[in-house]
């Protein structure tokens, strides 16, 4: 399958990673000032358009910083990065806003802000994009009634159980119908009834083709939906397939 | 729980929950109380600018020189090559006889026989440090003249208003500069309360203009409107202030609130005040924000 650029062109590759390195700066204070050890090195794979994708590997391995990059959160430090056929090494910052309005992004600690209402989290991408309140209700509330959620449109995130705020999270992530959706470890905090329920409305995302990568520790899920996966150990990609 | 539709709009127009960060009350008090130290200040110039004009005139001819009446030709020409002979004296020039007789004419009526004296007007190329000693020289230098260097007080409390406007502006700049500062600490303030919020929204796709122009329009509201309470309390001091100083200028003192001298405070410049600190806010708001979300990629 094929999608959009960022230029509105075709691309072939929704993800592509050339010989990318990655390492963060020193925390002042934490030792000698400067870049800190690569954390991530020489990882090149490519994700076609629509594809779904397990990101597998121990803690430290690297794998949120690996999503980190494909939600554009970071810049590699060596080699390239293609997103939705865009060079993010090159690409001048004032481009990337509306870039990432066509990434979604799922957290274990689903990230809502808590003094907002169900409701109005899940507009808040609508409103950055500038949509009319009369659009942002009909897409909200469709939303809502996606994930099973409608009577909870005035609720804080806090009254919540963990499973609901993981959904409503999913729903802010693909309210504006992202070309790519990226999940770090989106079941970590829910039991595997809540786990599943959130998967299913991850594959039905991959469904109507929208390239999905999940990072996650459950070997469970990933015996029930299996799928391609980047293994990654140590800041290495060890396995892709 | 329900939630009208009103307040759900409402609470969605401030996704950064900056009406709690950037709180109502302290930010603005402390502006309020700036915009009053500036209103004083910009009074204060006006006020030195006021007297300082009314008084050149006064300063014009620093010290006049008065000859017996009928002194003419020959003695005053001598009396004038002498002044300009002291080095302080710039200009020595005999009043035209037709003038002074035109300046004192509502108190002498028309009195054409009556001898009026020779005044010649000084005008000295720097105020005299001991006034008293250069009278002294000048009547030696002139005899039979009388000697009258009240212009030189003059000059030298044109010199006073004009380092008090001086001064005034320069209070004016200095509390312009305490407030940006304050300004920019609130807003730092603001942003390490909502860090978290700041980056879901940089990560949703918000542009830095966008959350920017959030922290900006919420400082502007709450600056101009610091600035408002701080001139609108300002406004009755100087007010008394005007009164106080209205015998300097020719006036009298007022004898109730509603007499006091409203019409002469500078309502112009005060008008500016609200607008203008509300305008700084809103610039210091987003070069304050825009430099701390440089950080992020």
């Amino acid at each position: 399958m094929l999608a959009a650029g960022a230029g509105g062109g075709i691309v072939r590759a929704m993800v592509r990673f050339a010989g990318v390195g990655l390492r963060y700066a020193t925390p002042a204070g934490s030792g000698p000032a400067g870049p800190g050890p690569e954390v991530l090195r020489d990882i090149s794979f490519t994700l076609p358009p629509g594809s779904f994708h397990w990101l597998l590997g121990p803690s430290g391995a690297g794998k949120s910083s690996l999503l980190g990059l494909m939600h554009l959160a970071l810049r590699p430090s060596r080699g390239e990065v293609e997103i939705l056929g865009l060079p993010i090494s090159r690409a001048r910052r004032r481009s990337l806003p509306a870039l990432r309005r066509r990434i979604g992004v799922v957290f274990q600690d689903f990230r809502l802000l808590p003094h907002l209402p169900v409701f109005d989290n899940l507009a808040l991408p609508l409103r950055i994009a500038g949509r009319s309140e009369m659009q942002i209700r009909a897409d909200v509330m469709e939303m809502l009634r996606w994930i099973g959620l409608e009577s909870k449109a005035a609720a804080l995130p806090a009254s919540l159980s963990g499973g609901e705020q993981q959904r409503v999270a999913i729903a802010r992530a693909v309210v504006m119908r992202p070309a790519l959706l990226v999940a770090d470890e989106p079941t970590g905090n829910l039991d595997m009834g809540q786990a599943r329920r959130v998967l299913a409305l991850l594959q039905e995302m991959h469904r109507l083709g929208t390239t999905v990568v999940v990072a996650t520790h459950s070997e469970a899920l990933v015996a029930e939906y299996p799928a391609p996966a980047l293994h990654l150990s140590e800041g290495r990609l060890v396995f892709h397939g | 729980m329900r939630m009208s539709g009103a307040l759900r709009r409402s609470r969605g127009r401030d996704p950064l929950g900056l009406r709690r960060a950037l709180s109502d009350r302290l930010l603005p008090a402390l502006v309020a109380a700036m915009a009053l130290l500036g209103a004083l200040a910009l009074a204060g110039a006006r006020g030195a600018a006021d007297l300082s004009g009314r008084w050149q005139s006064g300063a014009a001819a620093a010290i006049t020189v008065q000859l017996p009446a009928a002194t003419g030709g020959e003695k005053l020409e001598r009396a004038l090559a002498a002044l300009r002979a002291l080095p302080e004296v710039e200009a020595a020039r005999a009043m035209d006889q037709a003038r002074l007789a035109a300046l004192l004419r509502p108190w002498l009526g028309e009195a054409p026989a009556l001898p009026l004296p020779v005044v010649i007007e000084l005008h000295l190329k720097h105020l005299p440090a001991a006034p008293d000693a250069l009278t002294e020289r000048i009547a030696q230098a002139v005899p039979d003249a009388a000697v009258e260097a009240h212009g030189v007080w003059v000059a030298r409390l044109v010199a006073v208003a004009r380092s008090l406007q001086g001064i005034a502006m320069a209070v004016l700049l200095l509390v312009a500069g305490v407030g940006v500062a304050v300004v920019a600490v609130a807003v730092r303030a603001g942003i390490a309360a909502r860090r978290e919020a700041i980056a879901i929204l940089h990560d949703l796709g918000a542009t830095d203009t966008d959350i920017a122009g959030r922290f900006a329009r919420r400082v502007a509201i709450l600056v101009g409107g610091g600035a408002l309470a701080g001139t609108l309390a300002a406004a009755p001091v100087l007010a008394g202030f005007a009164d106080l100083a209205a015998p300097l200028l020719g006036g009298q003192p007022a004898g109730s609130v509603l007499a006091l001298p409203w019409g002469s405070l500078p309502w112009a410049e005060l008008a500016l005040l609200p607008p203008l600190a509300a305008g700084i806010g809103w610039l210091t708001a987003q070069i304050t924000v825009r430099r701390w979300l440089r950080r992020l990629p």
